[in-house]
């Protein structure tokens, strides 16, 4: 007989048009690490959303019991008060304010009216203690990565008196080691006797730090799972798709390369707001018909160097040559490396690559709008023939061409990104962090799609990802980026995890 | 679905579309019932129309400023100053079509240099348009110092603020051509509307029924019509409607059907992104505020040419009405969000308080409060239908 800490029994809830969750069952043991798995759309997020109170009671059907008792949210502070701490994707951090700051922010300790900022400091310093003890509390959030910001998120919760802690998706956008290091944590805690919902795409930690899981397809419950009876990738993903996925690296065939379409030669930008190089002397190729990946850790400078090529939108100090489709090109601003025949796919979709008021049609021809006015005005026919056809040929989900972009799942929004691109029939095309934060089905679309373009279109691709079994699954060549220079260079037969690593981490 | 469910639904759906054209009826419901009737009438309307232009013109340029996340602060002293320009040169009789393109292209250059400001220095358009505002009062009061109001003897000129276009030849008490324009732009209308409703229907998108179709083409085209034949019945319409309606016309196709249009959307949506996208955002942000001094311009003339003189006081506050009266219209700070043809509107129901308020007779201090509470509740209506409207 287990003793569980919460329950939630039969949940049902509905948007317009669509049920999110139906009679949905969660039960999570005391002092367990409990991982909710399912693709995207599957129904997670609203499940921690009514759990946490922002959907309050009386919006959804079911009960929620936690400790023993039968419990009504009305708000986010309800939950908190009870325990339960959510961290979302997104932090709720103020960047501009210090550590020890945004630990008791809401929650100041005042000694009279005023804050008691001594004191403030040293519960900060004792709360650290238990997460990452080294962890300087007066530096100012911004100045931190993102993954010593996500344990700035789990102190702030443990202030809370917290017993259950929920975190969606933690490490989406943490590297390897931080990811390691993060996990750590939560197991720490855990032995401290509290509770964890981990909600994480990335089957191989669900596997290694699991107790229980509990797999959502469509709203449903479809399986629960016990580490007694052993977990495996293999079997969580026949549970979350519905189907056994074999491989997840589509087949390839036996390819050959062309002549190099893309070079640079002693590439060097340096960014003058942080005062420092972010590429320093990188040298590399792309052949034609080749996916290289780019491989490096968070920060080691993968993104700068792509947008350093990709007409350098933030205005590096750039030095080098570079040699683009048999020409020495310096591309000034974007337009000019679109129109040149280079495609940057942004890593961050929501935030700089998708216009999220915009429609589906929209986004997808603003790339290359001027490629549809006839006369002064948009032909809005070859438009929506146009979106029509890549809706089709991307299997794009979406009610309509007409649909915000806002309202499509994470991979259907991936693929609004990527068509925008193809769009403009690009011969290199630079893809940063491609399948970040979507699921296992639409990732295996992306990668399929891949390899039909180099294969059957002739396209190049440039592939930064910081999933090391997608850059070996996926890659004809990988170049290993670390502190902003190229720190080495591997073929795909000779490349391994433990290679890669090796030269990440080769300062 | 019965008939009166349909459009129950379609109402409620499309609430905040609507609830523009529902308040601006309200308005002018109320205040035909308080002037019994004066207000409705051929005078007033066409009264109406030479009033709002100035404010309109300016609010359909602040659209896209807004639109871009930007502001221009400055765009009442630049009209007041330019129509001061205006009027000097006028004065001493230099010819009048020299004395426009002067005045548009000085218009258009100080649009530019705020847009300079912003896009190229990195000045929040708050800060340089403020700074805009303060310097061009002080140059037009420095202008009119010497002469104070500078009365305009041109007739060409001040026609453009009081005239009405010429009549063809005819027998009738009505202005045949007025009567004329009014059914080509009602047939205008409706096959535009056809038109997209046949390419919708061709791709299966979302369309109205027929009867609801066929009864909003009906109902828009009896108001625009009305509208027309109001005119018709007094002098027809006057040049500054004429001109108000033409450069909404030529906006509204700019922002809806041009690359250019899309793209100063996509920079107010997502500035990031459309970067990202080969957009040149600073070249939009130039046009944005050069299209802004453009229209400015045009303002200037306009009331210039309506009080037949340019006084030091001309201009005040003009840039805080085309703002309120594009926020009326639900364009939204945040960016990307706003049509030109919605704040056309928003600065006829400013319009229309106005002018109510004085046919009633209401002491301008209450008028003050009045509009601010409208401006309120329009923006409040807003967000709260935006949030439910997906």
């Amino acid at each position: 007989m287990s003793d569980y800490i919460l329950e939630m029994k039969d949940i049902t809830k509905d948007f317009p048009g669509v049920r999110a969750l139906d009679k949905v069952n969660l039960k999570v043991r005391r002092g367990e690490i409990h991982c909710l798995v399912g693709e995207n759309g599957s129904g997670k997020s609203t499940l921690m959303k009514i759990l946490s109170g922002f959907y309050p009671h009386g919006d959804f059907e079911g009960e929620i019991v936690f400790e023993g008792k039968p419990q009504k949210f009305r708000s986010i502070h309800d939950s908190e008060r009870v325990g339960i701490v959510t961290i979302y994707q997104e932090l709720a951090l103020i960047p501009e304010l210090t550590v020890y700051e945004n630990i008791f922010l809401g929650h100041e300790i005042k000694s009279g009216r005023l804050i008691d900022w001594n004191k403030t400091i040293a519960m900060a310093k004792q709360v650290l203690e238990k997460v990452k003890p080294d962890l300087d509390t007066s530096r100012k959030v911004k100045e931190l990565g993102v993954g010593h910001q996500q344990i700035v998120e789990i102190a702030k919760a443990l202030t809370k008196n917290v017993k259950l802690l929920i975190l969606d998706e933690p490490t989406s956008s943490l590297n390897e080691d931080d990811s390691e290091n993060l996990l750590k944590i939560i197991k720490d805690l855990k032995k401290q006797g509290i509770t964890s919902i981990l909600i994480s795409h990335k089957l191989k930690e669900v596997v290694e730090v699991a107790d229980s899981i509990t797999i959502l397809r469509d709203g449903k419950t479809v399986a629960n799972l016990n580490k007694e009876d052993g977990f495996s990738e293999n079997e969580i993903i026949k549970y979350m798709v519905g189907r056994e996925i074999e491989d997840i690296y589509p087949k390839r065939k036996k390819r050959e390369f062309g002549d190099k379409i893309f070079e640079i030669k002693n590439w060097k930008a340096y960014d003058k707001t942080l005062g420092r190089y972010v590429v320093k002397n990188a040298n590399m190729y792309v052949r034609k018909g080749e996916i290289v990946g780019v491989s490096g850790l968070m920060g080691a400078g993968r993104t700068e160097l792509a947008l350093s090529l990709f007409g350098n939108p933030k205005n590096y100090a750039v030095e080098g040559e570079m040699y683009f489709d048999g020409k020495k090109v310096r591309f000034r601003h974007p337009g000019e490396a679109i129109k040149a025949g280079l495609a940057y796919l942004s890593e961050d979709r929501k935030g700089t690559g998708l216009i999220l008021d915009f429609d589906v049609k929209t986004n997808i021809t603003i790339t290359g709008l001027r490629q549809l006015v006839r006369g002064f005005f948009i032909n809005d026919n070859e438009e929506i023939v146009l979106a029509e056809q890549f809706k089709e040929s991307l299997k794009i989900k979406t009610p309509s061409i007409e649909q915000k972009v806002l309202n499509l799942s994470g991979g259907n929004q991936q693929k609004v990104s990527i068509a925008k691109w193809l769009f403009v029939k690009p011969k290199l095309l630079i893809l940063d962090e491609p399948t970040r934060g979507i699921d296992v089905g639409a990732k295996y679309e992306i990668y399929t799609l891949m390899n039909k373009l180099v294969e059957e279109d002739g396209m190049s691709i440039i592939m930064i990802s910081s999933e090391l079994p997608e850059i070996l699954g996926m890659s004809d060549r990988i170049y290993v980026v670390s502190g902003g220079r190229i720190s080495g260079e591997l073929s795909r037969e000779e490349a391994t995890q433990e290679k890669i690593m090796t030269m990440a981490v080769d300062y | 679905m019965n008939f009166i469910q349909e459009l129950g639904v379609l109402l409620k759906k499309n609430i905040r579309e609507y609830g523009m054209y529902i308040a601006l009826a309200f308005i002018m419901i109320i205040f035909t019932i308080l002037t019994k009737g004066l207000f409705l009438s051929a005078r007033n309307i066409s009264n109406l129309f030479n009033q709002m232009g100035y404010i309109a013109v300016l609010a359909v340029g602040m659209t896209l400023v807004i639109v871009i996340r930007h502001i221009d602060l400055s765009v009442g002293s630049v009209a007041g100053f330019l129509g001061a320009i205006a009027a000097a040169l006028l004065r001493n009789n230099f010819p009048l079509i020299p004395t426009i393109l002067i005045i548009v292209g000085l218009g258009i250059l100080v649009g530019l240099g705020n847009g300079f400001l912003v896009a190229n220095i990195g000045l929040p358009a708050f800060v340089a348009t403020l700074a805009g505002m303060m310097i061009f009062r002080g140059a037009l009061l420095v202008f009119t110092q010497g002469t104070g109001t500078i009365i305009i003897m041109n007739d060409t000129f001040n026609a453009i603020g009081n005239g009405y276009i010429p009549d063809i030849p005819n027998n009738t008490n009505y202005h045949l051509l007025t009567i004329i324009i009014g059914l080509i732009v009602v047939a205008f209308y409706i096959m535009s509307d056809v038109r997209t409703r046949n390419n919708k229907l061709k791709y299966n998108f979302e369309v109205l029924s027929m009867r609801m179709f066929v009864l909003k083409e009906i109902f828009i085209s009896a108001i625009i019509f009305y509208i027309f034949w109001t005119l018709a019945s007094y002098n027809g319409i006057s040049w500054t409607f004429a001109i108000t309606l033409i450069i909404t016309l030529i906006y509204h196709l700019l922002t809806t059907r041009t690359a250019l249009g899309r793209h100063i959307y996509a920079v107010g949506g997502n500035p990031d992104a459309a970067q990202l996208s080969g957009i040149d955002v600073k070249k939009i942000t130039l046009f944005v505020f050069g299209s802004m001094g453009l229209l400015t311009a045009i303002s200037g003339i306009l009331y210039t040419s309506r009080l037949q003189s340019a006084t030091p006081d001309a201009g005040n506050l003009f840039e805080l009405d085309s703002i309120a009266a594009a926020y009326v219209g639900g364009v939204s700070a945040a960016g990307g969000v706003g049509k030109v043809i919605n704040s056309l509107i928003g600065a006829l129901v400013m319009a229309s308080l106005i002018n109510g308020m004085n046919l009633v007779g209401v002491g301008i201090s209450l008028q003050y409060i009045i509009r601010g509470a409208v401006l309120i509740a329009a923006v409040v209506f807003d967000i709260k239908t935006r949030s439910t409207a997906k």
